[in-house]
């Protein structure tokens, strides 16, 4: 994956984002969201179980975990695209509970699929003009009088053209989204996301699926969000590039919190080595059965 | 020997038939809904149902005017519209299809059963609400046009009537279709959820289209009784599908396409059954009888219906580039 990337410039990390110890749930200096006791179950399953956990303004924290953690579970119920069975979450001080997705987003919290869902059969433009909020034209009514939506239009459009410019898609833009690839249509969708001004910019899995050489300007942009004053929650495997951005990083495992801290911290944790290896992974399961240690070590003789 | 002249007036006179506009308006609504917002409905018979006898009860049973006439069929088009939309809208596509065709057919058998025959004819149907419709007419008593296209006062007013309302419904069509209105209502065709992330309210939007192509089934239903009488038999499901053929014939996501597709499709099919017709008597088909003859014409239409699809899916209209992405 990325791990041969060299990073152009080492990105400023913010620090000093935690009250008291690092530690899973622990309270944030200025948080921007917070959830409380969200807990959601399919059948017998936990999915998500998060007794507490905030995420800080302006800075850029990874959610990282193994498959299956509920990572984008969780993202899910942040962002209205699922209901959990309890707990409550809020966004900028607004409670999030009952709110719909739409909502959500018009709230200002963008985010982006694990899965890309650029609008295949839109072209790059229209997928981006589509982002922006509260449009006049948007009303059924409205919609048949140009006039009266025109200059808003034009507005949106140069807004989108200086958005594409910066992710180098400008020369796609009458394209139809569905000739992207993989990675232009990642680069589309933050692209897209950015349309509207979002506070708080959540990218689920940013890096899935992408070159080397793309991974690169996409980095820069998630530091460029930030470097706007944005917020960004983001979901990714690739330590190296968690490592690289992240200025805070929470650890999920089984649904629950099991670590949170700056990346250099937590990484060295024994809960996230746990997560990730097994909590049993140094220890000899066959400590207690003399037969099969005899039959091992003879191997290994063997083997020597 | 075959009367060729007879066969070709009568199929040119389908290209300005009211019942061509009727299709087309129904099948332009289909395109808000099938082409451009993705909304499987396969109960568009049922909201031409709701504009016939919307109009014609208003009229024979409560004597309003045209215009009250027609916004009853309206109304009861939106109620419809909201009746099956709130419950499906938030499923995934199919289950509106599934509910869209039950319900055309429980609207159809509610007007077929004796149970309401005072008001709804059963199944021998309506006639006698013209009256206030041929009132309205501005041209004088006679016989105009030249050619195949002759008729009288009345049957020109419905073909005027019928193909402004095409033609003005279309141009609406277009101006919201390249408004920002249009871009949501493709975008949520293209994946509903990448447009609730954008802070749009989709399932307001797929109401609004769901309301919006029903109300032109509604108009298109009212276009089609005026030149014949409101009977049941004339909404079963076959109906739905020739307005699919209609769209799929010029073009899913165009506003020409269900226009010129309509005209392409009764041309075709009044071509075909005139000549077969008149091939069976001139004994050119031994082996068919008159009856059979009549049916021939439908597998004649499903053929060229099926070259179509295959050698140039995207319709008449369409956009052959859109054809490389299709999942």
């Amino acid at each position: 994956m990325s791990s041969d990337v060299t990073p152009t410039s080492t990105p400023v990390k913010t620090t000093g984002l935690h009250v008291g110890d690092a530690e899973p749930g622990c309270r944030k200096v200025d948080p921007i969201l917070i959830a409380d006791g969200v807990k959601r179950t399919f059948g017998g399953l936990t999915a998500v179980d998060v007794a507490h956990v905030e995420v800080p303004r302006g800075a850029i924290t990874a959610l990282i975990g193994p498959n299956g953690a509920g990572k984008t579970t969780f993202f899910n119920l942040l962002t209205g695209f699922d209901k959990p069975d309890a707990g409550t979450w809020e966004f900028d001080g607004r409670s999030l509970a009952h709110v719909p997705a739409y909502r959500v987003a018009r709230m200002g919290l963008i985010r982006t699929f694990q899965l890309t869902k650029a609008l295949g059969l839109l072209s790059v433009l229209d997928n981006m003009m589509l982002g922006a909020k509260g449009q006049t034209g948007e009303n059924l009514f409205r919609s048949v009088l140009p006039f009266l939506w025109r200059k808003q239009d034009d507005e949106i459009e140069a807004k989108a053209l200086e958005i594409l410019a910066r992710f180098k898609l400008e020369a796609k833009k009458d394209d139809y989204a569905a000739s992207l690839s993989g990675g232009q249509r990642k680069l589309l969708e933050m692209a897209r996301a950015l349309m509207s001004d979002p506070t708080l910019v959540m990218l689920d899995e940013p890096m899935a699926g992408v070159n080397p050489a793309l991974t690169e300007s996409l980095l820069d942009h998630i530091l460029d969000l930030k470097s706007q004053g944005m917020t960004v929650l983001f979901v990714e495997h690739d330590m190296h590039m968690v490592r690289h951005i992240a200025d805070w990083v929470i650890v999920m495992a089984e649904g629950k919190i099991v670590a949170e801290g700056p990346p250099q911290n937590v990484m060295q944790d024994p809960a996230v080595i746990d997560a990730y290896l097994g909590a049993h992974h140094d220890t000899d399961l066959g400590a207690t059965d003399t037969g099969h240690v005899e039959a091992l070590k003879e191997l290994i003789d063997d083997e020597q | 020997m075959i009367d060729w002249i007879a066969i070709f007036s009568n199929a040119a006179q389908e290209l300005i038939s009211p019942t061509t506009a009727a299709y087309a308006l129904a099948a332009l609504g289909l395109a808000i809904h099938f082409g451009y917002t993705g909304l499987l409905n396969f109960g568009q018979a049922g909201f031409m149902a709701l504009g016939a006898y919307g109009y014609a009860i208003s009229i024979l049973s409560f004597g309003f005017p045209v215009w009250a006439a027609v916004l009853v069929g309206i109304g009861a088009s939106i109620v419809f519209a909201l009746i099956l939309g709130i419950p499906t809208l938030r499923l995934r596509a199919d289950y509106l299809a599934i509910v869209t065709i039950a319900a055309a057919e429980i609207l159809r058998l509610i007007f077929t059963t004796n149970t309401f025959d005072a008001i709804t004819g059963s199944a021998s149907g309506l006639q006698g609400y013209k009256t206030g419709f041929a009132a309205l007419n501005p041209i004088p008593d006679g016989t105009y046009g030249f050619g195949p296209f002759t008729y009288n006062a009345y049957d020109w007013w419905i073909r005027i009537v019928g193909w402004s309302l095409v033609t003005v419904l279309a141009v609406v069509t277009w101006l919201i279709m390249r408004s920002p209105w249009g871009r949501v209502i493709k975008g949520i065709r293209e994946d509903e959820d990448a447009v609730r992330a954008l802070g749009k309210n989709v399932y307001s939007y797929k109401m609004q289209s769901l309301i919006l192509g029903g109300v032109y089934g509604t108009l298109a239903g009212m276009i089609f009784v005026l030149p014949r009488s409101v009977v049941p038999a004339n909404y079963q499901t076959s109906l739905t599908f020739f307005v699919y053929a209609i769209l799929l014939l010029g073009g899913a996501a165009t506003i020409l396409g269900p226009v010129i597709g309509s005209m392409i499709f009764w041309v075709l099919l009044s071509f075909f059954s005139g000549f077969v017709a008149r091939a069976v008597e001139a004994g050119w088909l031994p082996f068919m009888s008159q009856v059979q003859a009549g049916q021939l014409r439908f597998i004649l239409v499903g053929v060229a219906i099926m070259l179509i699809v295959i050698f140039r899916p995207q319709g008449i209209f369409g956009n052959k580039k859109e054809l490389a992405f299709v999942k």
